[in-house]
């Protein structure tokens, strides 16, 4: 199963890369929605400061919603999921290759955005990079694992820009909590020694979603 | 047999329509004032059923959506879409009485109160359920994909409730009403019956709506000769 | 016994919503030999053809494949079997040779680049291989679909409208290949208009009129 999910993954990055000129345009959408938030609330920057652990994630969960639905979109031109899975595919790797897919779009949009967030915001980094890293690969997975089935539903339903996004948000809101605290504390400092928590309800939640989605996935595609 | 159900279900609806009554007698004049809160608090006699009430439909939609995985059967799937759609009925219900007694007590009508909060986004991820239900015409993809909606809507109700309880209780602590006198206990299950027996009431009646629409949906047109003995409701793969 | 057959239709049936696109089909193909299925549009051409795929399943009924069942053993089915759909299972911003580089690996074969060349150039498509499939004309397409069911080395090839969108020579190459996957043992079922092309190439023949079998 892994070995097909990687033959799978290879695929996608490679089709994200001839298409290239989408990727650019979800950076730019991502960016922009950053600077929005800086412009809606204000250019107190000490406020900023304090909640720039929010406007990132919430920059990232809208840019999800788009990269989220073309996942599938690919699949869908020419049936390819059918083509697919007639191979035999093991509908896990598929799962697998496509949530990873997702964390790995998610996380290089976080890791542009982040240099951006600190000279706009004003933000220091208090605890180590690679804590920071840990939270931000933590909170995109959350994000994937759901959206990943989400996709596939929705993809096939009406209205399915709206289904994605309705479906998606209440589902994440205690990783979108979670994600935000453990980005706070890491780039503010950690005095009452909280981050454990946080990181532990995070890795709990991908746990829990990541093998959900591992057991579901097949029932999502299969018909 | 048809007789013998339709009675039933009526004496259900007025068993809780009575109880109810009774409750509500119970709840606003027989039961003492609370220590702190005085008359005030009195509206949880109905707010609490309904979040109960609410929960509980999850809870079974969760099965049923389980059951539907495990083997298909419409009887599940219109299970599943009733509870649904009365649970978040409750839901909603409990959700504004809860904001009503806030306005009273805490001066606002929403303070991040962790049970109301995670309240309030599991009533959203149960209309996103409906709304994937409305929005897919295939009735047996519908039936899986909300089937795999539900499984995962309802495991997320424990990390809700947790996680919006760790990020409200590094700001207040929350107060709840010491319900320890005897009689307020009373009739606190009254009115949980009252509303229990409300609450099947309604899943009864949504539930054959529901297997209604799925006759209507599915009707095996009069020339084909293999129309199964219940229509087509069981499915045979 | 159902296993020397190579298909099994059994009193199958699949709906959708109201509408019956088989209703109560029950058919017997002998192994070794082919079977041209004919039928105007909605007749229930396609949908027999992914039934026996395993890309669906019935509503009702039993199907078996090389004597497999197609819902319990659908895994064992699919690595027999091969579809040509009318969708083309083809990544549009992928390259003809990466398209079936992409499904030999996932079939495990040892030498996927050189495999795919080898394909590529039986199907005529040779000098095309690193182009997008996005600027393919459909007959490119057609014969880049044909590749991709070749690689899969079926032992029962499903062919939904093989001949469409081709020209006559296409249509001649087409013919070629499908009479070359006759003569090395793979079972072939042939759904498609044009009856002539059809009758030379299949001993049987299932005639559906909306879903059900009739005599042609």
């Amino acid at each position: 199963m892994l070995s097909t999910a990687w033959i799978l993954l290879n695929k996608d990055l490679l089709l994200e890369w001839r298409t290239r000129a989408r990727l650019n345009a979800l950076v730019f959408f991502a960016l922009a929605t950053l600077l929005l938030f800086s412009f809606a609330l204000g250019p107190d920057s000490t406020l900023l400061a304090r909640h720039a652990g929010g406007y990132l994630w919430l920059a990232l969960l809208f840019a999800s919603v788009l990269s989220l639905g073309e996942s599938f979109r690919v699949e869908q031109e020419n049936q390819c999921l059918d083509g697919l899975r007639l191979v035999p595919t093991d509908a896990r790797a598929l799962f697998l290759s496509k949530a990873v897919g997702n964390t790995l779009l998610l996380l290089f949009l976080a890791l542009v955005l982040l240099p951006v967030m600190i000279a706009l915001y004003g933000v220091t980094l208090s605890l180590s990079p690679l804590s920071l890293l840990g939270v931000l690969a933590l909170g995109c997975m959350a994000i994937s694992a759901p959206g990943t089935v989400y996709s596939a539903i929705a993809n096939h339903a009406r209205a399915r820009d709206v289904l994605l996004p309705l479906l998606l948000f209440p589902l994440i809101v205690p990783a979108l909590l979670a994600a935000v605290k453990a980005t706070t504390l890491v780039l503010q400092g950690d005095p009452m020694g909280q981050l454990t928590s946080w990181v532990g309800l995070l890795s709990a939640f991908n746990l829990i979603y990541w093998g959900l989605g591992l057991a579901l996935f097949p029932r999502v595609v299969e018909d | 047999m048809e007789d013998k159900r339709r009675s039933l279900r009526l004496g259900l609806a007025v068993l809780g329509v009575v109880t109810l009554g009774v409750g509500a007698w119970m709840g606003l004049f027989w039961a003492p004032p609370d220590r702190e809160m005085g008359d005030v608090y009195r509206i949880i006699y109905v707010h609490v059923p309904a979040m109960w009430m609410s929960l509980i439909a999850c809870l079974v939609n969760f099965i049923a959506s389980v059951g539907y995985l495990f083997k298909a059967s419409w009887k599940t799937d219109s299970l599943a879409e009733s509870t649904a759609e009365v649970g978040l009925l409750f839901g909603v219900f409990g959700l504004v009485l809860g904001m009503l007694w806030g306005k009273p007590t805490w001066g606002v009508y929403w303070d991040w109160d962790p049970r109301l909060t995670s309240m309030a986004v599991m009533l959203v991820a149960y209309m996103g359920y409906l709304a994937l239900r409305r929005f897919i015409e295939d009735p047996e993809k519908r039936a899986v994909w909300s089937a795999v909606l539900g499984i995962i809507a309802f495991m997320d109700i424990p990390i809700v409730w947790y996680s919006v309880r760790w990020w409200r209780s590094l700001h207040q602590v929350q107060s709840t009403p010491q319900t320890v006198h005897p009689d307020m206990t009373l009739a606190l299950r009254v009115n949980a019956f009252a509303f229990l027996f409300l609450f099947l009431a309604f899943v009864w009646s949504r539930y054959r709506i529901a297997q209604a629409n799925r006759l209507e949906e599915l009707a095996l047109p009069d020339s084909l000769p293999d129309a199964a003995a219940d229509g087509g409701l069981t499915r045979t793969t | 016994m159902s296993t020397s057959d190579a298909l099994v239709l059994d009193d199958v049936s699949r709906r959708f919503g109201r509408r019956w696109a088989l209703a109560r089909l029950s058919y017997r193909l002998p192994r070794g030999r082919s079977l041209l299925l004919t039928g105007h549009n909605g007749s229930g051409k396609s949908t027999l053809l992914r039934l026996i795929a395993t890309a669906t399943v019935p509503t009702a009924g039993r199907l078996e494949v090389l004597g497999m069942d197609a819902v319990a053993e659908r895994e064992q089915v699919r690595g027999q079997v091969a579809l040509l759909s009318h969708s083309s299972f083809l990544y549009e911003d992928l390259s003809a040779h990466q398209n079936l580089v992409v499904l030999l690996r996932l079939l495990g074969r040892e030498d996927p680049g050189g495999e795919a060349v080898a394909l590529l150039a039986r199907v005529g498509l040779a000098t095309r291989g690193s182009h997008p499939v996005r600027h393919f004309s459909a007959g490119m397409r057609k014969r880049l679909a044909i590749a991709r069911l070749l690689a899969q080395r079926p032992k029962l090839a499903l062919l939904d409208e093989p001949f469409g969108e081709l020209d006559p020579a296409g249509i001649l190459e087409m013919e070629r290949l499908v009479a070359e996957l006759r003569e090395s043992g793979t079972a072939v079922v042939l759904a498609t208009h044009l009856v002539e092309q059809g009758l030379s190439l299949c001993e049987e023949r299932l005639h559906l009129v909306e879903g059900r079998r009739v005599e042609p």
